[in-house]
């Protein structure tokens, strides 16, 4: 147990912890926006599977890096528009709207694949880039400043969306739309409108999330690429109390508790490997249940919004 | 509510439209008199680069040696890791006359078991598993994963440096479980000092968490890794971001995922396996026997990376490790 | 008179309406065939042929349709309370564990008793498993949408940890195997088959039987009503002295419970051992089946059933074919995207015929 407090280990640890989290952190980011207009979207796992796809198909084809990444955000916008079509002007029950959507994700990253790509096959995704200077602080240097470009973005956007939320027009109207619609539609505020925005841009950052794991963790692509790491990102936006920061927590906890249990079955600490993988998801609830602070759901979550009904 | 009707009859005709234009299309002619037709069912995509490709390539193969598709038919269903549904695609394939069918999965024991005495003259194989049922016409199959296992080992135990050697894997079962055990047994038979940790990440899918495991061993210092079924992708990703670290494959030739970095592969070879059978289902045949892919029968073959310089130190263990093994000298535990 | 009208209007268009969605996905999904060079018209032969063309189509949508349902009512019993229950595959694994690990040990007891008892086990488990995120819901108010998927990888990995030490089959440990399966259940433990040479099993009845208890316990019984109200308006239930964080952990519960029945059932019914990945989605599709079932105990049974012919029919098309399998699922996701949408306008139709047949009577 020693061996698991020694500088390598720690540094090692919290350095998987972050490209670990970064999947994770931009998926729920992108939730907490749909979720806080007032849309659960559960089809994050489907876009996140296309986008991911799209972006390793855009490398392979051109070798070119932030190509691959526009194409993520491209195809996570369109999924973006079907799901916002389906849930927000066709008022379909969100928790189902969502899980066809997973499914026809799912099928769809893994019939192009099968029909554009066939085999297994590789691509040089972002590599790390050590930030000078910073990257030889002892210890600080390896953990936080020797990761890729998308690790830095996506902790950055914490910041930001936290920023657009509470101190811009836009956040306030998101948030208005998923408090009361009816309300925010007599100030003459386009409830629709707002909603496709959020979950739009949700699924840009879902996309985004599938482009980190196949053109920066893994540089490839291959079925069910993503392993349900969308659902885990919805869950999170649940933990983090629909809040940017607490969002961050989440996925930092959860990924740590995995890089934690991976270093356990290294350094052969005697616990069966399947009791081990299940910390992160263990920790995750205990953790919740322990804490005080909830967050406040939008209270019009998941209720589609017809005016003149609400 | 009249827009609406409207666009019911739009969307209906143009349903009506689309049979018609499509039914001029000629039907695809599959059944070509005196081709041996041959379907696989198998758990994964024929894509895995493991236990799915292993078999779908073999069958590729033996189709391209006797003949091509004008002797051999070749249907499969990818993906069926449900078993009603894989026994739905078997039922099918078996009441269209298929010759063989090859059950890859050992899940698919149980309707196997079942469903072959309505079919005498089809014949099945099934695996990896070696039970028969005690049928005429089923066919089991296995690979022993722990003679390759063992063999990677060896070398594995001579090319570390540091001793320090780390093994991925999804779920610590089936060939995986016995490709790792046959491989601590060849690390320790010639470096017996050497480290071998082991992480198993839960998920068959999780190539993320596969690549973080990777990169955990790398960090503790292994300079040699190994690991079994579909997310060794992830792990062959770590290893080459990281560079200096080697690689040995299992159940498909991984060379050509990362040349730099592989150095031998433990290849399932189940072309003589598939031969044998459909020479045997042609002389009336369909069953009755268990094969065990082992080094002795040609079945497993460990290929080793050309562009790869291995060290001759380490190509000789492994040849008198597998002479060892096929002339029973060496006996390695599953 | 007329209100009889008015239910039969209701009751076509309850059916019309999806019937178009399915219709419209099929038809886009044409598109996809006709790009990977399968002729639609043979496709769908294919699928209508695989799913009710044969007894074994037949047998096999029912054989689909019977965790379909089980699972299906959970989700159902959940969402009248307002909860959304994902935790479908985690409940049924824990149910399986339960039944499997008791079959195995006690297998020499009477048949019917011991089947009785199985399935019983298969609902304790899963209700267990429910219980939880009911109970984190109810006491510290932690989202079930978060427990329940946290609670199926924990299944799952509990699953692994079994399947590799103690429920091992001891046949494949001494062959060498070490396949991820547990022994074979004793004869005593299996539900019967009731057609020869086809994995249709007597669990179909359970599901029915326990439609109609769920359809009894929603709207005969008080607790049911509890359960409806505090789904139907949270305020207003507990304004009037219903405990609604209560009724919603009762709901997971159940809904885990129905779950875990399906999970034992598939073990004793279909697979006769516990293996890896035998819940095959069904706790996602289980979700769409309870939808398209009009989140209805009883408009689940042909719910199940339909969507159980499309899983089979569509399995049909892809070997008729050969397109990839994957073209499947996304069929399969185009369908729910489709037919979840066309919900609004089943709505607003009976809607319209409601405000009129107000204004004529």
């Amino acid at each position: 147990m020693n061996e698991i407090l020694s500088a390598t280990v720690i540094t090692g640890m919290l350095n998987t912890m972050f490209t670990l989290a970064t999947p994770l952190l931009f998926a729920a980011l992108g939730e907490t926006f749909a979720q806080k207009s007032g849309v659960v979207n559960l089809g994050v796992d489907g876009i996140m599977l296309m986008s991911a796809f799209a972006a390793f198909y855009v490398v392979l084809q051109t070798t070119n890096l932030w190509l691959g990444l526009l194409a993520a955000v491209a195809v996570g916008f369109g999924m973006g528009l079907i799901m916002s079509f389906v849930s927000v002007t066709m008022k379909a029950e969100q928790g189902v709207s969502g899980i066809g959507l997973q499914m026809f994700g799912l099928g769809m990253s893994s019939l192009l694949f099968k029909v554009m790509v066939g085999t297994v096959k590789t691509v040089s995704g972002f590599p790390r880039l050590e930030i000078p200077l910073l990257s030889r602080i002892p210890f600080f240097g390896p953990v936080f400043f020797n990761s890729n470009i998308l690790v830095y973005i996506a902790f950055a956007l914490v910041p930001i969306c936290w920023w657009i939320l509470e101190r811009t027009t836009i956040g306030l109207m998101i948030k208005a739309v998923g408090q009361n619609p009816a309300a925010a539609d007599s100030r003459g505020i386009n409830v629709d409108l707002v909603r496709y925005g959020s979950v739009c841009f949700g699924a840009i950052l879902a996309g985004v999330a599938g482009a980190s794991i196949s053109i920066s963790i893994v540089n490839l692509f291959q079925d069910n690429l993503t392993a349900g790491q969308g659902f885990i990102a919805v869950a999170l936006v649940y933990f983090g109390g629909w809040t940017p920061i607490g969002v961050m927590f989440g996925a930092l906890l959860f990924s740590v508790a995995n890089s934690f249990q991976l270093w356990m079955q290294v350094l052969g600490v005697n616990v069966p490997a399947s009791i081990a993988n299940m910390l992160p998801y263990v920790l995750t609830i205990v953790a919740l249940t322990v804490t005080v602070y909830r967050g406040r759901a939008p209270a019009a979550l998941n209720r589609p919004f017809l005016r003149g009904e609400n | 509510m009249k827009t609406r009707q409207f666009a019911c009859v739009v969307v209906m005709l143009l349903v009506a439209a689309m049979t018609v234009s499509a039914s001029g299309q000629a039907e695809p002619m599959a059944d070509d008199e005196g081709a041996f037709r041959i379907a696989v069912v198998m758990p994964s995509a024929t894509t895995d680069t493991a236990f799915s490709q292993s078999m779908y390539s073999a069958l590729v193969t033996v189709q391209e040696e006797m003949g091509g598709e004008s002797a051999i038919e070749l249907v499969y269903s990818e993906t069926m890791f449900v078993v009603p549904d894989a026994a739905a695609a078997v039922r099918d394939y078996a009441t269209q006359g298929y010759d063989l069918i090859v059950a890859h999965g050992s899940q698919y024991g149980s309707f196997i078991q079942d469903m072959a005495p309505e079919f005498p003259e089809t014949a099945f194989a099934w695996g990896t598993d070696v039970n028969t049922f005690g049928l005429d016409n089923v066919y089991a199959y296995t690979a022993a994963a722990e003679q390759g296992g063992y063999v990677n080992g060896v070398m594995a135990g001579i090319m570390s440096a540091g001793g320090q050697i780390g093994v991925t894997g999804p779920v610590e079962v089936g060939d995986a479980r016995t490709y790792i055990s046959g491989f601590v047994q060849g690390v320790e038979s010639v470096n017996p000092a050497a480290q071998v940790s082991q992480t198993w990440t839960g998920s068959f899918s999780d190539v993320a968490l596969m690549t973080a495991a990777a990169q955990t061993h790398i960090a503790n210092g292994a300079d040699v890794l190994t690991g079994s079924s579909q997310s060794v992708v992830g792990s062959i990703g770590a290893a080459q971001e990281a560079g200096d670290v080697l690689w040995f494959g299992t159940q498909a030739d991984q060379t050509s995922l990362a040349p730099e970095l592989v150095v031998a592969s433990q290849v399932y070879d189940w072309t003589d396996m598939l031969t044998e059978m459909i020479e045997n289902a042609k002389s009336g045949v369909y069953g009755g026997e268990a094969y065990v892919l082992t080094l002795q029968n040609g079945g497993l073959k460990i290929g080793y990376n050309d562009g790869f310089d291995i060290p001759a130190e380490a190509i000789d263990a492994a040849e008198a490790a597998i002479a060892g093994i096929i002339d029973g000298s060496i006996v390695v535990e599953p | 008179m007329k209100r009889g009208d008015n239910d039969a209007k209701e009751f076509g268009i309850r059916l019309l309406v999806p019937t178009g969605g399915v219709a419209s996905a099929l038809f886009i999904s044409a598109l996809f065939l006709i790009l990977l060079d399968a002729n639609p018209v043979a496709a769908y032969g294919a699928m209508l042929r695989g799913a009710v063309g044969s007894t074994f189509g037949l047998t096999q949508t029912l054989v689909k349709a019977t965790p379909l349902l089980l699972v299906g009512l959970g989700i159902c019993i959940a969402f009248r309370a307002r909860c959304i229950n994902i935790g479908g595959r985690g409940q049924m694994i824990a149910g399986a564990l339960l039944a499997t690990s008791f079959a195995l040990r006690f297998g020499a007891w009477p048949r019917p008793v011991l089947i009785a008892t199985l399935i019983i086990m298969g609902f304790v488990g899963g209700a267990v498993w429910g219980f939880l995120p009911g109970f984190l819901k109810a006491r510290f108010a932690v989202n079930e949408i978060l427990t329940t998927i946290m609670m199926n990888s924990i299944a799952l990995q509990l699953m692994n940890f079994l399947l590799q030490g103690p429920l091992m089959d001891p046949a494949g440990i001494e062959a060498g195997t070490f396949l991820a399966q547990s022994a074979r259940l004793p004869e005593a433990a299996r539900l019967a088959r009731l057609v020869p040479r086809t994995l249709l099993h007597s669990g179909i009845f359970v599901s029915l039987a326990m439609a109609v208890v769920v359809y009894v316990f929603l709207w005969r019984t008080t607790l049911g009503y509890r359960v409806r109200a505090t789904g139907l308006n949270p305020h207003a239930s507990r304004y009037s002295g219903i405990n609604v964080s209560i009724h919603q952990a009762l709901s997971l519960t159940l809904a885990g419970g129905l779950a875990g029945m399906a999970g034992a059932i598939e073990v004793m019914g279909v697979h006769y051992r516990l293996v890896e990945e035998f819940t095959s989605g069904y706790g996602f599709t289980g979700i769409v089946a309870a939808l398209l079932g009009w989140l209805h105990p009883l408009g689940l049974i042909p719910a199940s059933l339909f969507f159980g012919g499309l899983l089979i029919g569509a399995d049909t098309m892809q070997r008729a074919v050969q397109v990839p399998s994957a073209l499947v699922n996304a069929i399969l996701g185009l369908v729910v995207l489709f037919v979840s949408s066309s919900a609004v306008w089943t709505q607003q139709w009976i809607r319209r015929i409601r405000a009129r047949g107000e204004v004529s009577s």
